[in-house]
């Protein structure tokens, strides 16, 4: 089972994860058409928190026994039978925010762009390895499992 | 060695894969009064506001039942269970043997007593047959107003299905405000104005003396205060309660709810309940108690199925909680939302004009209950912090910041959570 593990010594706050997140998760995947793009920017799965001299980037953590799995009446939450990863069947989800409510690391965002569904990492998907852990330049998020 | 589970919601479908995680060999059967494969009650407003489609409101696929090998009998209600010969009597005089049991009934509308409550034009809304007579009745008739007496949680999501559907309606509330079991004024004003800009009427301190009809169909409501409303239908929904009828003569001990032990198991020995109809552990009350709320039957389900199955495993408790959006209004109550005790602080930020407000509840230096309108991201954090009972005094008054996050956390804690050490992430 796959797993990004956050060392929050060697995060800078440099937030390239947030920008690889939202340009992997937009329309067109380049970086420019989405930041200078007309469309809105999809949200970004990862949330960098910085206090200080403190930083981390945050994201979805797949729980093995999520709260989050059991708190959605749609059955939208799912886990991935390969990846194990959690992901959210957005036709399914109908903005009731349980979800939210129960996450203890606050890694579900509310996207209000359109219709009310929820957004949280999904891994990437497809790729080999998620675009924030690639794109970290110190290795704060390293990728962990298969 | 038989398993049977009398209820087929979600409680009988999460103790159906606890049990077949160790035990695949022996029966489970399930026994149900209702004519579907297991399906979502919550969602059941949102199918009759067309917000869901009818084949989206079970989440199990048909294949479920074949998948876990469980024997399904369904339109048969368990009206019995004879412990001496450890038979379930169905209705329609079958018998069904049992090793262990599992209640997993759900709960009862109450229907309150009114004169001519009988008439057509008259609903529930808690199943799907109810959601299911509703539409058929919005077909048949034409429906422009109703009256949905109760404006609890089922009233308002309720309303709002109505209010989806083009009909224009009146909420009859016995308190002085919606959502009492859950918010206090300040919180349910924020909705109640929403609602009223979505001409939605409201009457509160008031309830409904009678049900009058007209050609053999509801047409008209009186109040306890006279007024009259006419209406083309009334739904129901003053509250649930643990559906009781199995237990009643028989030596389980119930009280608003079957109790049970930490292993979900009730006073008779192989015999267990769990969701709706149960009174489990509450994290923070000295006594057991009934929590209807969908992941606390999934939690239970899941703890009585390992139980069921020799896998001794001990249900940690919970605690009520529920999430909810309503004239586009997100509104969020978790734990001990409105206290009338006068030992708690309470932290609050109102601003009306924006819809917002938050108050959080802290007792002995724990988040003890928290309510969010408005503004309810990244709300697990708190919940979290009520869960895992973490001292908060070094960070109350920045409960309510901007921006509050994880960074604003006791640092231990924060870094437990973090690294996934430890703390529970099992927020009920």
């Amino acid at each position: 089972m796959r797993k990004i593990r956050i060392q929050e010594e060697y995060c800078m706050g440099c937030r390239l994860c947030e920008i690889h997140c939202i340009t992997q998760h937009s329309k067109n995947k380049n970086i420019i058409k989405t930041y200078k793009g007309t469309y809105s920017k999809p949200l970004s799965r990862v949330v960098v928190e910085e206090k200080g001299y403190i930083s981390f980037a945050l994201q979805c953590r797949h729980c093995e026994d999520a709260p989050c799995l059991d708190a959605c009446i749609t059955g939208a939450m799912y886990r991935d039978d390969k990846t194990g990863a959690i992901l959210c069947n957005e036709d399914k989800c109908i903005g009731c925010w349980m979800c939210i409510m129960v996450c203890p690391f606050g890694a579900i965002s509310r996207n209000l762009q359109g219709g009310k569904i929820v957004s949280k990492c999904d891994l990437c998907g497809n790729e080999d390895i998620p675009v924030c852990v690639k794109n970290c330049p110190n290795e704060a998020i390293v990728l962990e499992g298969k | 060695m038989e398993y049977v589970i009398i209820g087929n919601g979600v409680a009988s479908q999460s103790a159906i894969k606890a049990i077949r995680e160790s035990d695949q060999k022996n029966r489970i059967i399930v026994i149900s009064d209702e004519s579907y494969i297991s399906y979502s009650r919550p969602l059941i407003s949102y199918f009759l506001g067309n917000q869901v489609k009818r084949k989206s409101i079970s989440h199990l696929n048909e294949k479920f039942y074949e998948k876990n090998d469980v024997e399904l009998i369904l339109n048969n209600k368990a009206v019995k269970i004879d412990l001496k010969a450890q038979k379930v009597l169905l209705e329609d005089g079958k018998k069904i043997h049992f090793d262990k049991v599992l209640i997993a009934v759900g709960g009862k509308p109450i229907i309150p007593e009114i004169k001519g409550i009988q008439s057509a034009g008259v609903f529930n809304l808690l199943k799907l047959s109810d959601a299911e007579g509703i539409s058929q009745y919005l077909k048949e008739k034409r429906v422009r107003k109703a009256v949905v007496i109760g404006g609890g949680l089922i009233g308002l999501k309720t309303t709002e299905a109505l209010m989806e559907l083009g009909i224009e309606v009146t909420i009859i509330e016995l308190a002085d405000r919606i959502l009492s079991a859950s918010l206090n004024k300040k919180a349910s004003n924020i909705v109640e104005k929403a609602l009223k800009n979505d001409n939605c009427h409201l009457y509160f301190n008031n309830t409904v003396k009678e049900i009058k009809q007209k050609r053999g169909r509801v047409n008209e409501i009186v109040l306890s205060s006279d007024e009259k409303i006419l209406t083309d239908l009334v739904i129901i929904s003053i509250g649930v309660r643990p559906n009781g009828d199995l237990v009643k003569d028989m030596p389980i001990k119930h009280k608003n709810g079957i109790i049970v032990n930490q292993y979900m198991e009730t006073n008779v020995q192989n015999i267990f309940a769990a969701g709706d109809c149960c009174a489990a552990k509450d994290l923070f009350a000295e006594k057991n108690r009934l929590i209807a709320i969908w992941p606390i039957a999934v939690k239970q389900g899941r703890i009585a199925g390992y139980n069921l199955s020799s896998k001794k495993t001990l249900y940690p408790g919970g605690f009520p909680m529920n999430s909810v959006e309503l004239c586009g209004i997100p509104v969020m109550s978790v734990g001990m939302s409105d206290p009338k005790n006068i030992d708690c602080e309470i932290f609050e930020e109102f601003k009306p004009n924006k819809s917002i407000y938050k108050k959080m509840i802290i007792r002995d230096n724990q988040l003890k209950g928290f309510i969010l309108v408005g503004d309810i991201d990244r709300a697990g954090i708190y919940t979290g912090l009520i869960r895992n009972a973490i001292n908060i005094s070094s960070i109350k008054n920045k409960l309510l910041k901007n921006n509050f996050g994880l960074l604003n956390l006791p640092e231990t804690y924060r870094k437990d959570l973090i690294t996934e050490k430890e703390v529970s992430i099992n927020v009920y």
